[in-house]
């Protein structure tokens, strides 16, 4: 049985269905992220976890015990906020402490409770200060400490690393990363960050429209999207319009270049129209790759310098593609109105039809090159 | 520069409007003695017992009102923001109201309504009444203190934060709503401070030895001496504003920073 679990878990607003059907088991010590865009219903479900909301129908189960009913302040949930919420009256030991305050623990267990935490946060020096004297990644370390301070059974962040600035964003995800191995607690992470949902979480539930779209390891839903939405939420892709010539042998032509894809297209037939979807870091350009490859010729439309990757975006007839090169100062990136050749491995395609993925996606040995 | 000229000068305009009339006061409350500057009519005044008790008088029933206001207001102001935002517009109304309806007309319906209870039997219970009067004044003024002072934090995430860490409502409110709203409470409540300190028509009509009544009692028997009171009060009341901030301070400096 799943620590945590979520059981046909369903939320209305009115006549507005926020999440619906929602099932999910999260194992003892698992983290789990909610990736969806903004009103897919991730924070409504979180919300109803920590007891906020109440489910219209199903149930929330935490550790065998049956808490859809039970309010907030009693399912010992620690829980942190974008806003960091805390107490702006209280010092950072005094924020820390409350909880532990409020469950009457000797004066003695919370001091030592409270420097052990600080120390973990690396803030032992921290402790007399208020809210408005740290800084927004500080604040939001205290409020990872006060919400662990508690020995919570669960722990809810919500999009905590939003209001922060790139840098920071980056160094304390890692750090919400350790102390959560180092603690062994249960986490559910809400986010609409793809790149921190994959570097935090050992499984993705990807939403959308109140659903779940795939429920996946950061490698599967990358790599083996579910869903038409999955494909083109996660990720960078390029979707490009072509016709199947010859559906039992995987073979396309975009604007009358053939392409090769690694299966067969069936159900399709001869003479439909399909989407390619092919992620960015899969295309190359010509002459770099060894095996057998497809082709595609246009025109540099523009070049993007992005640090580390150089994002190259490419016209063909009607079909528009991107893709990325490793920058390096000492090659020429191709010039805007030049003409390019790409190439691709027919494992790098996944084949999408009009409403849903119609095709198994990519391999994982093209993945695992990418 | 010649902004600065002009700020100056209404600055100048303000003060003096303010103060002329005060010093003119000050002045006159010196010449209780014919031709020499003394302090006689100030040493009448600090020497009638009926100053002394009907200043007391005032002050405890303007904290009883603080008190009682803020307990009310804090409260329902939270609530509704947090629960009832729909609600606010009516609450705002409501609170209103002592604008519209006058002192009078306030004083006579508690009394009709509450004519055959303890409340118009007793000393005390007059004093019950009033102070349920100065609460009902205090409203606007401390229900918008308190909401300006709710919706300058993020009383959502505050609850919901405690609620997570296992605090209950009446925690929440102690602990967390109030100590936040402490400043904001601190504005509402200087303007009811001088509010009640210098009310006369309530105080009268209930028949209570309120500052007030006092103060009108002796301007109309006393020439230098209610002058002499003027000064006094003001002092008194700006000294005791003083120490409710001084008692505050605390407070004050942790929540002040930004957020």
């Amino acid at each position: 049985m799943a620590f945590l679990e979520l059981i046909n878990v369903h939320k209305s607003f009115g006549a507005s269905v926020a999440v619906e059907g929602f099932d999910l088991a999260v194992e003892r010590g698992e983290f789990v992220s909610f990736l969806g865009p903004s009103g897919c219903g991730k924070t409504t479900t979180l919300r109803m976890v920590a007891g906020f909301e109440k489910p219209t129908s199903g149930r929330i189960v935490i550790d065998g015990v049956d808490v859809t009913d039970t309010p907030p302040n009693r399912r010992n949930i620690g829980m942190v906020f974008q806003s960091y919420a805390l107490f702006p009256n209280m010092t950072v030991a005094e924020n820390i402490g409350f909880g532990l305050k409020i469950a009457r623990r000797p004066a003695d267990e919370i001091r030592a409770r409270v420097e052990d935490l600080l120390r973990i946060i690396h803030m032992s020096e921290f402790g007399r200060r208020y809210p408005y004297q740290l800084s927004g990644g500080q604040q939001q370390r205290v409020a990872l400490a006060r919400a662990l301070a508690i020995q919570p059974k669960v722990l809810l962040l919500d999009e905590p690393l939003s209001a922060l600035d790139a840098k920071i964003r980056a160094s304390l995800r890692q750090e919400i990363r350790e102390i959560q191995r180092q603690l062994g607690i249960t986490t559910i992470y809400v986010t609409h960050d793809q790149e921190e949902a994959m570097a935090l979480s050992d499984r993705i539930v990807v939403m959308s429209r109140g659903r779940i779209e795939q429920i996946g390891t950061p490698f599967d839903v990358y790599n083996f999207p579910a869903t038409r939405f999955v494909a083109s939420f996660v990720g960078t892709l390029n979707l490009i319009q072509a016709t199947i010539v010859d559906a039992a042998i995987g073979l396309v032509t975009v604007e009358g270049q053939p392409i090769r894809v690694a299966s067969s297209l069936q159900p399709h037939r001869s003479g439909d129209a399909v989407s390619l979807a092919i992620r960015p870091e899969l295309i190359a350009l010509d002459g770099q790759m060894n095996s057998e490859v497809n082709r595609l010729s246009g025109t540099v439309a523009d070049v993007t310098f992005l640090g580390a990757i150089v994002r190259v975006r490419v016209n063909l007839s009607t079909n528009q593609l991107h893709f990325d090169l490793f920058n390096n100062p000492q090659l020429r990136t191709p010039q805007p109105g030049s003409s390019i050749t790409v190439q691709f491995a027919p494992e790098a395609c996944l084949v999408l039809g009009e409403a849903a993925l119609t095709h198994h996606p990519m391999s994982a040995s093209a993945a695992q090159a990418a | 520069m010649l902004k600065r000229f002009w700020s100056w000068f209404w600055f100048i305009v303000g003060a003096t409007y303010f103060l002329v009339p005060l010093y003119a006061t000050f002045d006159f409350s010196l010449r209780a003695r014919r031709g020499e500057v003394s302090f006689v009519a100030y040493a009448n005044v600090l020497n009638d017992i009926r100053f002394v008790e009907s200043f007391w008088f005032s002050f405890q029933t303007a904290l009883a009102t603080i008190v009682i206001s803020a307990l009310v207001i804090v409260p329902t102001a939270y609530w509704v923001q947090l629960r009832l935002p729909r609600l606010r517009p009516v609450i705002e109304f409501f609170t209103l109201l002592p604008f519209v309806v006058p002192a009078v007309v306030l004083v006579f319906s508690l009394a009709r309504t509450y004519s055959r209870t303890p409340l118009t039997d007793s000393r005390e219970g007059l004093w019950v009444l009033l102070v349920g009067s100065y609460v009902i004044l205090s409203f606007p003024y401390m229900y918008r203190a308190v909401d300006t002072g709710l919706r300058s934090i993020n009383i959502h995430d505050l609850t919901e934060a405690a609620q997570s860490l296992g605090a209950g409502w009446f925690t929440i409110l102690a602990r967390v709503i109030f100590p936040n709203v402490y400043t904001a409470l601190l504005s509402g409540a200087f303007i009811t401070f001088a509010i009640v300190m210098g009310e006369f028509t309530i105080a009268a009509l209930l028949a209570q030895p309120a500052f007030g009544p006092y103060m009108n009692l002796l301007a109309s028997s006393k020439v230098y001496e209610p002058s002499a009171l003027a000064i006094i009060s003001f002092a008194l009341t700006w000294a005791a504003i003083a120490a409710i901030q001084w008692i505050g301070q605390g407070s004050q400096a942790r929540v002040a920073g930004p957020r």
